[in-house]
This record gives structure tokens, C-alpha cells and sequence, in this order.
């Protein structure tokens, strides 16, 4: 993984609460056996309209919202099924992090393990990001800030070993892979459990 | 030792490296279940790695999403949805043979939904840490195992680990006081606890489940309970095991044997909370208030009780969320016509399901113009109840007897609900779509389920087994 230290970008804003992960990509398209080239089902049956052709009421259709790489959700974003396509489909789409008051627990997880910024923010400010789409914005992940226009800073907390492995591009099975001899003494003193 | 919870005690037990303000725990997974649609990601970066899959007789798998319920034709060809699902599987099978995991294919005479299968083979035990690319993995939970749903990334780490870097979750006790109504059973209470603490009320927490409402329920009964706390965003529900949960397993395959068996037992017993351990929240919820349950909207957490009016739109998309579901406020959902029922899903699709959405049907027909699918969780499954004869009381009835799988739960198979049908479902989603683009779920249990297909439109069990009755 690529380290991460800064994202620059215009908001998105998907103002509904609970969007689950059969909505960021329908379960139809689980039958691939591959991470990659999932942006264009990110958010399918929203996105397009039967004919195919982009459904103009879909937030992200919209022209300001193009090209935007962060992405402020309703609470509660990515419940519902364990899925790790939705992280790889929001990132394929283009977006890089997503800002919340509230995100379910495996999706933040996946997400963060694939360098997308899942990031909890309080609830005032959650809602003042989701009234003001568009706004020029810059997550610092170094010193866990989000810079607004006129200077002022939304602080947050990542979870401190996700932050350093985003920082650092460090390989999350790698560290584990180094505990082999730890891992192989619990097995030895924990045989019964089997 | 301070008094610990469960899940305290299940957590301390599988510590390889404690977690410290840097860096999470390394957690100790024993068993770990893998199916077609979560693992060839996995299976591929192990590959490139040129990693070993560790503890292959920790690991098991089996077919369940991607799989058509229908069996194979003349020619020997199974109905996949399409080429992509067929070779999904196909990539199972030939990941399984390379790493030598046991796989519990087209061939196994106990293939079925990962959920189903794991406690019939006695592989899921009290005690142990359960993960599976699969949010329902709470399910296991039942038997006082730590289970959850992990990502694809995980589902690697643990193929070559066997272990999870976790930070430990908080603890939320729900205590269901008192006995449930005469009629009213485990789908209807956990729609209830959601519909009270919300679909985010679980975030963050593992649920432990407590209470002389809890203590009553049979094993498929808990495993109901269990599967769903994800639906109020818990990653795993737990509860206590007990002589329920003992007589259930003895003798399956997995579990220990002869004086082994007892020694596994007196370890079991001592899986529950202490007297006077502290968790970080408490829900108390009055069994004696508890409905026939449904849901109204497109979330698990919009439920209420199925003579109870739809409560009027708090917001904007709650607006939306009744007009998806075409939901009347001050209407109760009784009465909304039916043209799907589908009784299946990790949640209620093990014999004592099957037999009460029988009990209900027996000697009647499934409405005109509506299609009912009976999706068995598993082999096993399927056999006792054929065994029984209930395959005769579905198909009798008008409803299709189907091959085990996950079905119209998930709809990726091919078996799935038309734009704007209204869906009676025992599984445990309602999302928009969910059941097939814009489909209309209304989740239930089994026994509203069969009610609502006789009826062909959302109905009260009840009506029908008094009559039988009398």
C-alpha cells in the first residue's frame, strides 16, 4: 500500500443515513473473483437509470460533485454486509476518504486497511459538512486535521496503528507474518482448545 | 481475578500479544469458515506471497451464495445465474484442493449455507474465536463462541496467520426480562430489540444476550438471535452456553468424544459472566411487550409490530423509505398484498423454521399469484425435513422445495424478486434492492411467512393455527 499523508479535495456530500454496502454495490456483482475495476458498480441502481444512462437525481451525478475524492455520507455509512468490494469499489470510483459522525465497524475496518480514510468526526460538524457540499478541504493524516477554507481545523483520531500503516505504507500482514514465533508458542500451550 | 463478562473471558483466552496504545492485540482465531464469494481475493494474495495457509485443519469451507437452488439438469449442468457465478465456485473448489481445506462442495452430504453447517458439524464449539468473510458470523454466538464477520484483506491474514490484529470492543448486555407471549418467537424478538436500540445502537459493542426469555429459547432459536445483531451494527452477539447448548452438540462430528467430551463440558461451564461484571451498557427489554414483528421500512431497525400503525415519516428519507416500501402511515403492514415468500437465510432456515412455517401451511394452498420458495439451510437440513414429509407440505401447499443455499437473501444466485414485489422474507435484510433491484423486503419469521402466502397478504399466523386447532 502506498503511504498516505494528505488528501486535497472538493466534498461530496450523500446526505442519507445508513447506507449499507448492498447500496455502495449491489450483491449481484459478488461473483467476481477480483479486487479491481469495481468503480463503475459503485452505487449502481442509484447511479444509473434503467436505460443505462446516469440518473440525474444521484448526488454524485452531479457536475459540482465530479472529480470530488471526498466523500461526506449520512451516519451510520457502510452497515450491513462484511463485503471488502465496497472500499474497493469507492476507491476504483475515485473516492479517497469518507467523513462521518458514525461508521459501521467491518466497512471502517476493510476500508482503512485499503488506504480509504474513514474518518469520525463529531456530530456539529458532521452536520455542518453535510449542509455545505462542495467545499474545498485537507486531510492531514500525520497531524489527524481536516483544514477548512478559512483556516479553521477539524481535529479527529484514527486509530493509532491504522494511522501509521496509512503513514507509512506499512503491509498489515507483514507485521502479523513477523509474530510467526508468538503465534506458534499460543499454539503450543493452547492445543486442548482445538 | 476481577470479575469478568463473557466475552472478557472468551477475549483474555485468545490473546497472542496484548494490544497496547501503538498497536491492536493479536487475536487467535480458531476456526476459520470460508466461502466462494469473500475468499478468491485471499487465496490469490497468498499465492503471489507464496504464503502457506497455516492451520488448514482450522478451516472450512464450503458453497453457499453464489450456488442455484435448483438442481441440476438431465445433462448434469447446475443452473448458475451466469458464467461468472459457475467459475466463482469452480475457483473455490480448486483454491480448496491447493491449500488442502476441507471443502464441503457439491459432492459433500452436508453442504449448506456456512452458518447452518459450521454448528451441525459440531465444528462451531463454546469458547472458541469464529471469523468468516461474512457478516453473519454472529450467528455462531449462540454457543457462547466469539464469532464475527471479517473483510477479504482479514480472511487473508487469517489464512496465513491464523490470527486478527483487533482492538477489543465494548460490551453491551441486553437482558430480556421475563417470558415471551404465548406465540411470539425468536424472529420477533430480535426484530424488536433492533427496531429499539436502532440498526447503529450496536456499533462498536459485542451483544451479550441475557435473561429468562434467552435462557428458554431452543439452539436454532439463540442461533436467530445471534445472526441478526449485526442488523443493529454489533459485529458479534454472544450467550452463555448451557445444557441446551451441550445436549444440542454432543455426539456431532467435531466435538470431542467419551471422556474428553466431559472434560469439554466442565471447561464450557464456566463460559458465562461473573456475578457483579461490569459492562459498558445495559438494555433491559420486557419480554411480555414483545409483538408478532415486522419490518415497514428499508433498514432492520424500522420494525414494529404487524397490527401496530407505520409510524409517519420523522424525515426526509424516511419519506423515501415508505414510499420504496409503498408503507401508509397509520396503516398497520397486516393486510399489504404479497407476491414473494421466502422462507431461507442463515436466520431461519433450520428444521424447527421449516417446521413452523409447515405447521402453518399444512392442508392449505399459497394464495393465487403469489410464489413461495422454501430454501433449507443445508443438507442436513434438507434431509430431516423430507424425512418428515414437510417437503410434501410445501410442495402441496403451491410452495418450490429448494436445493440449500443462501437463495433470495441475498439474491446473487438468480433467485430473486422482480422490481416493486413485495417480499415476505424470514432473512434478515430489508435494504432497498436487496432482494432484487427495486424488490420491497418485509422481513419476518417463518410463521408470519407461511401466513402471508396463504393470506397473499401480510398476515397473522395465528388466524390460521387456531383453526387448525379447533
Amino acid at each position: 500500500m502506498k503511504p498516505i499523508t494528505r488528501i486535497h479535495s472538493r466534498t461530496a456530500v450523500l446526505a442519507d443515513e445508513n447506507i449499507d454496502t448492498d447500496r455502495i454495490i449491489p450483491a449481484r456483482f459478488l461473483t467476481t473473483t477480483e479486487r479491481a475495476g469495481l468503480g463503475k458498480l459503485c452505487f449502481h441502481d442509484w447511479r444509473y437509470q434503467a436505460d443505462g444512462s446516469d440518473n440525474p437525481a444521484f448526488p454524485l451525478n452531479q457536475p459540482q460533485a465530479r472529480g470530488c475524492s471526498i466523500l461526506v455520507a449520512g451516519s451510520n455509512f457502510g452497515c450491513g454486509s462484511s463485503r471488502e468490494h465496497a472500499p474497493w469499489a469507492l476507491l476504483d470510483y475515485g473516492i479517497q476518504a469518507v467523513l462521518c459522525s458514525e461508521i459501521a465497524d467491518i466497512f471502517r475496518n476493510n476500508a482503512l486497511k485499503n488506504g480509504l480514510l474513514a474518518i469520525l468526526i463529531a456530530e456539529a460538524e458532521h452536520r455542518w459538512l453535510l449542509d455545505h457540499p462542495g467545499i474545498e478541504l485537507t486531510i492531514d493524516v500525520r497531524e489527524q486535521y481536516i483544514a477548512l477554507p478559512d483556516g479553521g481545523r477539524i481535529h479527529f483520531q484514527l486509530e493509532p496503528f491504522a494511522r501509521h500503516c496509512l503513514l507509512n505504507g506499512v503491509d498489515q500482514l507483514g507485521y502479523l507474518l513477523q509474530h510467526a514465533e508468538a503465534i506458534g508458542a499460543y499454539e503450543h500451550t493452547h492445543q486442548e482448545a482445538a | 481475578m476481577s470479575a469478568r463478562t463473557l466475552f472478557e473471558k472468551l477475549w483474555d483466552a485468545h490473546i497472542v500479544a496484548p494490544e497496547s496504545p501503538d498497536t491492536p492485540a493479536i487475536l487467535y482465531v480458531d476456526l476459520h469458515l470460508v466461502h466462494e464469494v469473500t475468499s478468491p481475493q485471499a487465496f490469490t494474495e497468498l499465492r503471489e506471497r507464496g504464503l502457506k495457509l497455516r492451520r488448514p485443519d482450522r478451516t472450512l469451507a464450503t458453497l453457499d451464495h453464489s450456488t442455484p437452488t435448483l438442481p441440476a439438469g438431465s445433462n448434469g449442468e447446475r443452473p448458475y445465474a451466469n458464467a461468472e457465478a459457475k467459475a466463482q465456485v469452480a475457483m473455490l473448489e480448486s483454491n480448496c484442493r491447493e491449500f488442502a481445506v476441507e471443502l464441503h462442495g457439491w459432492d459433500s452430504a452436508d453442504r449448506g449455507i456456512v452458518h447452518v453447517i459450521g454448528p451441525e458439524l459440531g465444528a462451531t464449539q463454546p469458547g472458541m474465536t469464529i471469523v468468516c468473510g461474512d457478516s453473519h458470523t454472529s450467528t455462531h454466538g449462540a454457543f457462547g463462541a466469539l464469532a464475527f464477520g471479517i473483510g477479504t484483506t482479514e480472511v487473508g491474514h487469517v489464512m496465513a496467520t491464523q490470527c486478527l490484529l483487533q482492538r477489543k470492543p465494548k460490551t453491551l448486555a441486553i437482558h430480556v426480562d421475563g417470558p415471551l407471549p404465548h406465540g411470539v418467537g425468536a424472529k420477533d424478538l430480535i426484530l424488536h430489540i433492533i427496531g429499539e436500540i436502532g440498526v447503529d445502537g450496536g456499533t462498536g459493542y459485542v451483544i451479550e444476550y441475557r435473561g429468562a426469555a434467552i435462557e428458554a429459547m431452543s439452539m436454532d432459536e439463540r442461533m436467530t438471535i445471534c445472526n441478526m445483531s449485526i442488523e443493529a451494527g454489533a459485529r458479534a452477539g454472544l450467550i452463555a452456553p448451557d445444557d441446551v447448548t451441550f445436549e444440542w452438540l454432543k455426539g456431532r462430528p467435531r466435538v470431542p468424544h467419551a471422556t474428553a467430551w466431559d472434560a469439554a463440558v466442565t471447561r464450557w461451564r464456566a463460559l458465562r459472566s461473573d456475578a457483579g461484571a461490569r459492562y459498558d451498557r445495559e438494555v433491559h427489554i420486557d419480554a411480555s411487550q414483545v409483538r408478532t414483528t415486522v419490518t415497514y421500512g428499508t433498514h432492520p431497525g424500522m420494525a414494529i409490530a404487524l397490527d401496530a400503525p407505520v409510524p409517519a415519516a420523522r424525515n426526509a428519507q424516511e419519506h423515501r423509505a415508505l414510499d420504496y416500501m409503498q408503507a401508509k402511515p397509520g396503516q398497520p403492514m397486516r393486510g399489504m398484498p404479497v407476491d414473494v415468500v421466502f422462507v431461507g437465510s442463515c436466520t431461519n432456515s433450520r428444521l424447527s423454521d421449516l417446521r413452523e412455517a409447515a405447521q402453518v401451511l399444512r392442508g392449505r394452498r399459497v394464495a393465487a399469484g403469489v410464489r413461495m420458495l422454501v430454501v433449507p439451510g443445508s443438507e442436513a437440513v434438507r434431509r430431516d425435513a423430507e424425512r418428515e414429509g414437510l417437503h410434501h407440505v410445501f410442495t402441496e401447499a403451491g410452495a418450490e422445495w429448494r436445493v440449500p443455499g443462501c437463495s433470495m437473501c441475498i439474491a446473487m444466485n438468480g433467485d430473486l424478486a422482480q422490481p416493486g414485489q413485495l417480499v415476505v422474507s424470514t432473512s434478515n435484510r430489508n435494504f432497498e434492492g436487496r432482494q432484487g433491484k427495486g424488490a420491497r423486503t418485509v422481513l419476518a419469521s417463518p410463521a408470519t411467512a407461511a401466513a402471508s402466502a396463504l393470506a397473499g397478504v401480510i398476515a397473522d399466523a395465528r388466524e390460521y393455527l387456531t383453526e387448525a386447532a379447533a
